[in-house]
């Protein structure tokens, strides 16, 4: 799968990967349009890159006009990311995006690396994401899937894994930029190669802990030997996020690679 | 059969490697990329256990050679990132992803323009020098840099343009001057319906401003750091102001690197 935010608008992946059933977590998509942060929005850091992208979008409405409608078309299997100010805003992304032609699953942005400076709902604690699970799902048809998107901390991993899929999470998105700062101070998210060994540690976590729940892993993966060891540590499935920005074919190597059970969501 | 499109990621060979001043001239053999250029895409190129890519413009382009099509382009080593690029010796392989960007549009008619550039920011302009001439426009060429070091060659250029005119900040070569300081001068004398410009922001943007005033029309390469360049993670913001008026924040490396100079919100960048 495409981690949120790093395929662009999904278009500028077509010269490098087959768009036809690949999955696509698109960027977080809000109500309003977001113009994104300030310049610069990445920098480069031993092992990765530090982000403040600042979630850059247009708006649902462009998003269900324009975007979505050119990615059904080429084939993508779309997840829409969803980010809110409010569990109304999340209740009224999911609705909405509920009744679009088209759209694979929704992806719970709960573990932004600094949702407070983002202007999103707050989530502090497990019951936190879980409300918001839970008013995405009450809008949301069951047979499709509402993952969420959780924080790589591994101390309050399990509890909000569990608190997700009890309010109705199909399974749990683990690993997210990490928390960071740019080096002017600004907090922004760390991401890459460097990150990868925290992510493992709380796929692990959620798996040794929840084999009931089906976890996606996030963070790090760049080639076939990063996926396996996600996917040895009981994730069903693997996302590629930092290293389509280094190598944008690097995910149509790994379906090559990974038996076609291993590479859906 | 219609062009090829698009962008592809390749091996890059280097088959040359040349020190011009303080620049360092690279010819890469990279597979479909020469085909599909376009003056003012650029391209892509990775280096190894870094993140993020570097991006370069496409100074020129041969279609056919002893290594088959080529391109080149100019690196003047800053950082880690372009000092590794730089050093490499012919044979070395790089990871190269092009063309990419909207170039620079064309006149449907022959018309009379003035390209100017700043340091290696010159390099896209030689390729759209060419294109310029080939459809029968005239060309006046502005090729500006701090000292003589960073002064890119126009001497190819001579057989595309009319004109050149070499600014050079500490007076080295040519006359004494910079494009913020003489543009308004230069675009007036040139007469131009159509202004190009490339390099550093303050550089485009004395252009940009200078062409407004003259009532000609501008087209700018913006050097905008592109962490992917391939319009994947949104972390080149450019601000603009859209065909319908409203201001929005695009990507330089998708919606760019080229826009028009009265599109862009100076102020902002
Ligand atoms: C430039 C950039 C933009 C991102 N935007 C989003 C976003 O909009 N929503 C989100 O949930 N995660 C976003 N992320 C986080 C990634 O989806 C991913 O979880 C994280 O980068 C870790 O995985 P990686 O190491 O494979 O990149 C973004 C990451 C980067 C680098």
């Amino acid at each position: 799968m495409v981690a949120s935010g790093c395929g662009g608008t999904g278009r500028e992946l077509a010269p490098y990967v087959d768009l036809e059933g690949l999955d696509l977590v698109t960027r977080s998509i809000t109500l309003d349009p977001r113009a994104g942060g300030a310049s610069p929005r990445v920098v480069e850091v031993p092992g990765g890159i530090v982000n403040a992208v600042g979630l850059p979008n247009p708006g649902l409405e462009h998003f269900l006009a324009i975007e979505l409608p050119w990615l059904v078309r080429a084939g993508v299997r779309v997840h829409v990311s969803i980010a809110g100010a409010t569990l109304g805003e999340y209740a009224d992304l999911a609705r909405r995006l509920s009744r679009a032609p088209g759209v694979a699953g929704l992806e719970v942005n709960v573990g932004a690396p600094d949702e407070v400076g983002a202007g999103l709902f707050e989530v502090r604690e497990a019951y936190h994401a879980a409300s918001v699970v839970a008013a995405v799902r009450r809008e949301f048809p069951t047979d499709r899937p509402v993952l969420a998107k959780l924080r790589p901390d591994v101390s309050r991993v399990v509890e909000s894994a569990r608190s997700c899929h009890e309010a109705g999470a199909s399974a749990v998105t683990v690993g997210n930029a990490v928390p960071a700062a740019m080096p002017d101070g600004r907090p922004g998210g760390l991401s890459g190669p460097a990150v990868a060994p925290v992510a493992l540690r709380c796929v692990a976590a959620v798996t040794a802990a929840l084999p009931e729940v089906p976890v996606v892993a996030c963070g790090g993966v760049r080639d076939l030997a990063t996926a396996r060891m996600f996917l040895d540590a009981g994730a069903v499935s693997v996302q590629v996020g930092t290293a389509l920005l280094h190598d944008p074919t690097t995910l149509s190597r790994l379906r090559v690679q990974l038996t076609p059970a291993q590479e859906g969501p | 059969m219609s062009e090829p499109r698009g962008p592809v990621h390749v091996d890059a060979e280097v088959v040359a490697t040349k020190k011009v001043g303080a620049y360092r001239h690279l010819t890469l053999a990279a597979p479909g990329v020469p085909e599909r250029f376009r003056a003012g895409s650029f391209v892509a190129l990775s280096v190894q256990d870094r993140t993020v890519r570097r991006s370069l413009w496409v100074h020129r382009v041969r279609q056919v050679g002893a290594y088959g099509p080529t391109l080149d382009v100019v690196i003047e080593p800053r950082g880690e990132g372009t000092r590794r690029l730089a050093a490499m010796p012919v044979g070395a392989r790089v990871p190269l992803t092009g063309p990419l960007g909207r170039p620079f549009a064309l006149p449907k008619e022959p018309v009379s323009c003035l390209l100017v550039g700043d340091g290696y920011g010159v390099a896209p302009l030689f390729p759209l020098a060419e294109r310029l001439r080939e459809r029968g426009s005239t060309v006046s060429l502005v090729v500006s840099a701090p000292d003589e070091a960073h002064l890119l060659s126009a001497l190819e250029a001579r057989r595309s343009v009319r004109a050149v005119t070499v600014l050079t900040a500490d007076g080295s070569v040519g006359r004494r001057g910079t494009v913020p300081g003489t543009i308004g001068e230069l675009v007036e004398r040139s007469g131009a319906d159509v202004v190009y410009a490339a390099g550093a922001t303050e550089v485009v943007r004395a252009v940009a401003v200078a062409a407004e005033q003259a009532g000609a029309w501008s087209q700018v390469a913006l050097e905008v750091p592109t962490p992917c360049g391939t319009g994947l993670c949104h972390g080149c913001p450019l601000p603009v102001l859209g065909e319908d008026g409203v201001a929005r924040v695009v990507r330089a490396c998708t919606e760019g690197p080229v826009v028009r100079g009265d599109r862009v919100r100076w102020a902002e960048l």
